[in-house]
């Protein structure tokens, strides 16, 4: 009896918590539809550009140290990693080339796009989420603003567009930190470093990478704003809140990076196989 | 602030400005209002007052719309919006002010511009940028807090914070036909709680802004109220000017205003 009691119990359990993903995976939906269907009122009017730009400067300018820690590292981390086996395989030329690639089309943007959820994503819960279990919201409600279109918009917005801007410094410090060590710490030469990096890094690599990012920063923006305006009451639930946001950011990164390769790879062979046609 | 009711009718005055009809409202499994129904008259000061925990913010949010109710419909001005949309109920909200529990100030703007905001993001309201905050500045001297305006929400103390509630909820041109105070005198001093009562008062008798006060303070109430309301278990028991309140017998009603437990919520520390 008591075994059926837990049996049922568990079962009950699990039918809520999956009634309740369903619940949020629609709301979600829903809140990010709205979001976006605000977002010409925002660009067309001077109120809603005076709401964006202080956003900018918090999401972008204010990352611009992580962004530049980030993106250098990954470069030197890559060269120090590559450097031995590309000596002995007598490519160390190469190797400029390869790891731009790298840096440009996957680990800049990645990388870049897991700071920003955890810096950004994170400040941007606890801030919505605040505002929610203090009443802000509600209030922005009672006065006919909609709290989306004041708070969300605007966030998004900014993690859409300076994302891959930041993406850029990010691999612009990565192929200049991964050069300086190349150079400086195993002697190798400027000029083939370089000549590869032209050689092999295309316009395609740079604008796949840009292209993720956009969607890493809308996804960021999204996912976070989201969060704090769900969050439950209270200090814990705030914190609870930024937590999911960072978890639920950095998995969504990867699957949508699985995903857009997929597609940008079948892209690529589209475009440049019909290219070598002609 | 002059009132701008001329383009109102007799019959329109005559109408309750607010009606609740058989409101119920859960929380999971706990009824929190069970059946309500409730007409505020139009320009009169109405008080609601019960213990912690007995749903009078639920009421107020019902009453602009921030909370749906399970059962029974909501009315402003004879129309029903507790269907409304969110868009729909703009224009709604627009004529009634709340000043919350928590003071909901936001962070990241000053004094000034959380007093102005109510007033530059409503298209009905006729004033310049000038006016707007001229009329923000009177309204934070009035209530006592003239120079705060550069001020953030969290320089303030929680009294102080109330009082920027206070003023942003009546900044405005033409002003609210409603406020709604969720425990406008929380966290103050005798003195400004008094300040705030008489503005209270003021408001009602000069301009006619008709109130609903959700509080424990019974000062308030006896000093405020045209009408008072004791919520209890989801439901009204007591509907009463404050004259008759004060000579009410019901126990619950009796215990509550002269501040005296519940018989049940006696605890003893030694056994």
């Amino acid at each position: 009896m008591a075994r059926m009691n837990a049996l049922e119990t568990g079962l009950a359990n699990l039918g809520a918590a999956a009634i309740e993903g369903i619940g949020h995976f629609g709301r979600f939906w829903v809140f990010s539809g709205r979001a976006l269907s605000f977002i010409p009122m925002e660009l067309a009017s001077v109120r809603g550009w005076r709401r964006l730009l202080p956003q900018c400067f918090q999401i972008g300018t204010r990352s611009v140290p992580v962004i530049m820690l980030t993106g250098m590292f990954i470069g030197i981390i890559l060269i120090v990693q590559g450097y031995e086996q590309f000596d002995n395989a007598g490519l160390r030329d190469m190797l400029g080339g390869i790891v731009n690639i790298s840096v440009a089309s996957e680990l800049g943007p990645v990388l870049a796009g897991v700071m920003l959820a955890g810096r950004v994503g994170g400040a941007l819960t606890a801030e919505l989420g605040t505002m929610n279990v203090t009443e802000q919201l509600l209030a922005l409600r009672s006065m006919g603003a909609d709290p989306i279109r004041f708070l969300v918009t605007p966030r998004f917005l900014a993690c859409l567009l300076l994302t891959p801007l930041l993406t850029c410094y990010a691999d612009l410090v990565g192929a200049l930190g991964a050069w300086l060590v190349f150079v400086l710490y195993y002697g190798g030469e400027s000029e083939p470093y370089w000549r590869m990096t032209r050689q092999m890094v295309e316009f395609w690599h740079l604008n796949t990478g840009l292209l993720k990012a956009l969607w890493f920063g809308g996804t960021i923006g999204l996912v976070s704003c989201y969060k704090g305006f769900h969050c439950k009451p209270g200090a814990q639930g705030v914190g609870e809140a930024c937590t999911q946001a960072f978890v639920v950011s950095f998995i969504l990164i990867l699957m949508l990076d699985f995903f857009l390769n997929v597609f940008l790879n079948g892209l690529y062979n589209l475009w440049y196989g019909f290219r070598s046609l002609i | 602030m002059d009132s701008d009711r001329s383009s109102e009718t007799a019959a329109d005055l005559r109408r309750p400005i607010i009606e609740l009809r058989g409101v119920t409202k859960r929380f999971g499994r706990q009824l929190v209002l069970d059946d309500i129904d409730l007409a505020v008259e139009r320009g009169k000061n109405t008080v609601i007052i019960g213990r912690s925990g007995t749903g009078k913010s639920v009421l107020l949010k019902h009453i602009v719309g921030l909370l749906k109710p399970d059962r029974g419909e909501v009315y402003f001005e004879g129309q029903r919006i507790d269907q409304l949309s969110e868009r729909a109920l703009v224009p709604i909200r627009r004529q009634i002010s709340f000043v919350f529990q928590l003071n909901a100030l936001f962070d990241s703007m000053t004094v000034l511009e959380n007093v102005t905001f109510p007033m530059m993001e409503n298209s009905d309201v006729r004033l310049d940028r000038e006016q707007m905050i001229a009329l923000a500045r009177r309204c934070l001297s009035m209530v006592g807090l003239a120079g705060f305006d550069h001020k953030r929400p969290a320089e303030l103390s929680g009294g102080e914070k109330k009082r920027v509630a206070f003023a942003r909820a009546i900044a405005m041109d033409p002003p609210p036909k409603v406020i709604l105070y969720d425990e406008p005198t929380a966290g103050l001093d005798p003195q400004r709680s008094d300040v705030i009562n008489k503005l209270i008062r003021e408001l009602q008798e000069k301009v006619h802004v008709t109130g609903i006060v959700v509080t424990h303070d019974m000062k308030l109430a006896y000093e405020v109220g045209d009408r008072i309301l004791m919520l209890y278990n989801g439901r009204f028991i007591a509907d009463c000017t404050p004259e008759e309140l004060r000579q009410v017998r019901d126990p619950h009603v009796r215990r509550f205003v002269d501040g005296e437990a519940e018989p049940e919520d006696v605890v003893t520390y030694v056994a």
